[in-house]
């Protein structure tokens, strides 16, 4: 068990560029659309790009949605990661429909040393609860920027109350030196296969997966007219 | 000789005008209609919008201009005897009425003389207000917590408003709400300039209840101009030396940045809810943007000479390139453009939701300066609402920005839909596009085009030139463009780029001056001779180094012509193709009305 998971995580760090499983055997893919949330600032941007390139770079400020990508080829299955980022504005409010419909995993990710994202996240977090997203999917509550612990103004405890309470999932990571974000995307992986849609595909063809069918487009119940 | 139209005097002088600047919003804005109207309405809007920057009044040829025809053709005889400006600094000679102690101030439509005074006294005084109660960097407590802007993306926000430095800016912006509530500043944060923007609107609601709209204020050093459109005033403090038509030009880019952002419709709609709503709420986070617009109106002639440059590239490459995004195509996809180095590589755009419209300049300037504002971009796929006023104000395109060539990202594509949802479907026509490319190898094609050099053309003397012809053959209706050489030694270190910039502003600002426009203007300055020409086909403007003689330029300009007409395959966009994509155009008015209801419901209401 110990071994299949260190297997795991080599897989994991070498990434789209591992050499594939020679003769293309046919492995279940699995299509997990996770969507970020939380206020202006808190790295969401960062943290996306740290999910699908595992870097960090200084990023300017989000326009509309933006939509990465990570495809992990684990043992016996692929992992193909939706990531939509957004600065959650009013104004971007048209396409915020297709942002949240149908996604599997739902971030909600404040700023360990800026109380006020804190307590803003619980507002997004009733937001959710509100409307958007169906009850299956699985929410998160990030607190981002560990690496800045020495400033912190949310303890770790806070955090982990308010996910109980809430019945979240929890974690604190850093964008910028990437503590726990590789492990935060495994488990989001993890805990959204139970329903996540399966496909058949192989494991060459991570370019031709069928991105073009928006799925589950029933399974936002509160939009349109 | 040249003279100056401003008349030199002691006292202040009030300048009369009998136009009227537009401030009422056309009635279907009122109706916060945000479905897409027929093309044909949309271009009704932009012409209204043009005649605010481009000016329309016939020109007449002054005396010295007499022996010119405007249909000169390119070889133009030695009869021809060009206007001289023998004035070694003519910016200094232009703009004296500037240097004095004297300060002119016009009005529309004025009959109350002290009004220039009380402007001065106004603005003296916001100067001195401003002193007391610069604050650094301080959220806004108007702003909801969690929406305002990070602290990292302050930059220029964090300016102390009261030092010498940020007064001694070239050019400030301000734009406030008609309450009086400040939205953007160039240069400081608007709350440490709220006093200042709380006396511009005194003074702008002063001019305005003795029925007359403000237009501008000229200081010592500076030049104050004035524009109100619709809810919203913008205010421009320059000591750039500009003319009042380009200052107002770049005025109205920065409203049709917003518009592109939140569309005239819902921000009419907003401020009749509520008359002093907080419309940085909205904007937040988008303030790079409408700085780095302002940094490339500074920086770039496109906006000066409202026209686009492409990237010179051979026909059959861009024909080529055009083909791939013709054949990429979606149901309610209208426009597919393709971008390199922030340059034009090709537009294809829908048949019929566009039939005889045509993407106007500023339209395309607001989407580069959106690609170029935000690196978010290069990071993945980009889905946003964006409007493109000058097309339509009211309604939002449905964009779609990727990169091709990750991690360089030079290659930019940009595709419109009227459609909110088709985000999938647009990114499968880039996956095709890239695929294509691949195949053709174009994106290694594309990394060999760049900006030509000056002595490609091959004329001594002549060092740099803009060209923006107005019938580019079969072309006609097209887009707009312009071409230009890269700007070289002497003018290859900012400053100087900046110098021949405002050079070529100057010599702008004369040929469409609106008392006096002229046809040919020949200027020698202290480190070079400009030569700048208009005629029916095309508007021309020219430096050459400062020994060139008349006939030398004149002979350089015929030669320069040729050889324009010979590469113009390559600098212009002459054949964009269209594509059809509408089985069922019922389909994009239905997404939109759907989604007036959305913004009717959720909009600015909404708590996220
Ligand atoms: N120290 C630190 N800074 C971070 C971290 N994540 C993001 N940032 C910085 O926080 C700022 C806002 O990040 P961004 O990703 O744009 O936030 P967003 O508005 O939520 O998308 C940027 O300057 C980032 O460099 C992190 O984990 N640690
Ligand atoms: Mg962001």
């Amino acid at each position: 068990r110990g071994l299949f998971i260190i297997r795991v995580f080599l897989l994991f760090l070498m990434g789209e560029t591992l050499p594939r499983v020679p003769g293309g055997v046919p492995v279940r893919t699995l299509r997990v659309k996770m969507v970020l949330l939380g206020s202006s600032g808190v790295g969401k941007s960062s943290l996306a790009v740290r999910f699908s390139k595992d870097q960090f770079r200084d990023s300017s400020p989000t326009v509309g949605c933006a939509y990465l990508t990570r495809v992990l080829y684990l043992e016996d299955i692929t992992l193909r990661f939706e990531i939509w980022d957004t600065a959650g504005q009013e104004k971007y409010h048209s396409v915020t429909p297709l942002y949240y419909r149908g996604a599997h995993a739902a971030l909600v990710v404040y700023d360990i040393c800026k109380k006020e994202t804190f307590v803003r996240a619980q507002v997004w977090l009733r937001e959710l609860e509100k409307q958007y997203i169906p009850g299956s999917t699985v929410v998160w509550l990030i607190g981002n920027k560990e690496d800045l612990s020495q400033n912190r103004e949310v303890s770790l405890q806070e955090g982990q109350n308010l996910a109980q309470e809430k019945g979240l999932s929890f974690t604190e990571t850093s964008a910028l030196s990437g503590d726990r974000v590789n492990e935060l995307l495994l488990a989001v992986g993890k805990s959204s296969s139970h329903d996540a849609p399966v496909q058949t595909g192989r494991l060459s063809d991570n370019l031709s997966l069928s991105n073009g069918v928006p799925q589950g487009s029933d399974s936002g119940p509160t939009f349109g007219p | 000789m040249e003279e100056d139209n401003h008349q030199d005097g002691e006292a202040q002088e009030v300048k009369i005008s009998d136009s009227q600047p537009e401030s009422i919003p056309p009635a279907d804005i009122l109706l916060g209609n945000h479905e897409c109207p027929e093309p044909v309405e949309g271009n009704h809007s932009t012409a209204d919008d043009r005649n605010q920057s481009v000016d329309s009044q016939p020109s007449h040829v002054g005396a010295e201009e007499s022996g010119l025809d405007a249909d000169v053709p390119p070889h133009l005889g030695a009869k021809l005897e060009p206007e001289e400006t023998k004035d070694s600094d003519c910016l200094n000679n232009m703009s004296t009425h500037l240097d004095g102690t004297e300060t002119e101030v016009r009005v529309t439509d004025n009959d109350q003389s002290d009004s220039g005074e009380f402007v001065v006294t106004m603005l003296a005084k916001a100067k001195l207000e401003e002193q007391g109660i610069g604050v650094k960097g301080r959220p806004s407590p108007l702003l909801e917590a969690g929406i305002q802007e990070s602290p990292s993306f302050k930059s220029q926000r964090d300016e102390d408003v009261t030092t010498d430095s940020w007064r001694q800016h070239r050019k400030h912006v301000f734009v406030l709400s008609e309450a009086g509530k400040p939205i953007y500043s160039r240069y400081g944060s608007e709350e440490a300039l709220s006093s200042t923007m709380g006396v511009m609107m005194a003074l702008v609601s002063f001019v305005q209840s003795g029925d007359n709209l403000i237009r501008s204020v000229y200081s010592e050093e500076h030049t104050v101009v004035f524009l109100q459109k619709g809810p919203l005033v913008l205010v421009c403090v320059s000591s750039s030396r500009q003319s009042e038509q380009q200052l107002l030009g770049e005025l109205l880019y920065v409203y049709y940045q917003i518009i592109s952002m939140l569309t005239q419709a819902s921000i009419s709609r907003i401020f009749e809810h509520k008359k002093n709503y907080d419309l940085r709420r909205l904007l937040a986070g988008s303030e790079k943007i409408l700085d780095g617009l302002l940094n490339l109106v500074d920086s770039d002639p496109s906006f000066l000479l409202a026209a686009v440059h492409c990237l010179p590239l051979a026909s059959s490459l861009r024909d080529s390139l055009s083909q791939i995004l013709q054949k990429a195509i979606t149901p309610n996809l209208v426009f597919s453009i393709l971008i390199a180095k922030n340059q034009l590589l090709t537009i294809v755009q829908e048949k019929t939701v566009i039939e005889d419209a045509r993407l106007e300049p500023a339209d395309v300037h607001l989407l580069l300066n959106l690609i170029g504002a935000s690196s978010a971009f290069q990071a993945g796929e980009i889905w946003t609402p964006i409007c493109l006023p000058l097309f339509n104000p009211d309604c939002y395109f449905y964009a779609y920005i990727s990169y091709l060539d990750p991690p360089e990202c030079t290659v930019c594509l940009l595709l419109l839909s009227t459609d909110k949802e088709a985000f999938y479907a647009v990114a499968e026509c880039k996956r095709k596009i890239e695929e294509a490319m691949l195949t053709q190898n174009s994106l290694s094609l594309i990394a060999k085009a760049q900006l030509y050099s000056v002595n490609q053309v091959g004329v001594s003397d002549l060092r740099h030139f803009m060209y923006k012809p107005f019938d580019v053959p079969d072309n006609y209706r097209q887009l707009t463009q312009f071409t230009s050489p890269e700007m070289e030694a002497p003018y290859s270190n900012e400053e100087e780029k900046m110098r021949l910039l405002d050079l070529y502003r100057y010599m702008h600002s004369r040929i469409h001056s609106t008392s006096r426009p002229l046809k040919l203007i020949y200027h020698v300055a202290e480190k070079e001779t400009l030569l700048a020409w208009v005629t029916s086909k095309f508007e021309l403007y020219t430096c050459f180094s400062p020994l060139v003689t008349k006939t030398c330029a004149i002979t350089a300009i015929t030669k320069l012509l040729r050889w324009i007409k010979k590469e113009e395959d390559r600098l212009f966009i002459r054949y964009p193709p269209k594509y059809s994509t509408t089985p069922n155009p019922s389909k994009s008015s239905k997404s939109s009305k759907s989604e007036q209801q959305d913004s009717t419901d959720n909009g600015y209401l909404s708590p996220l």
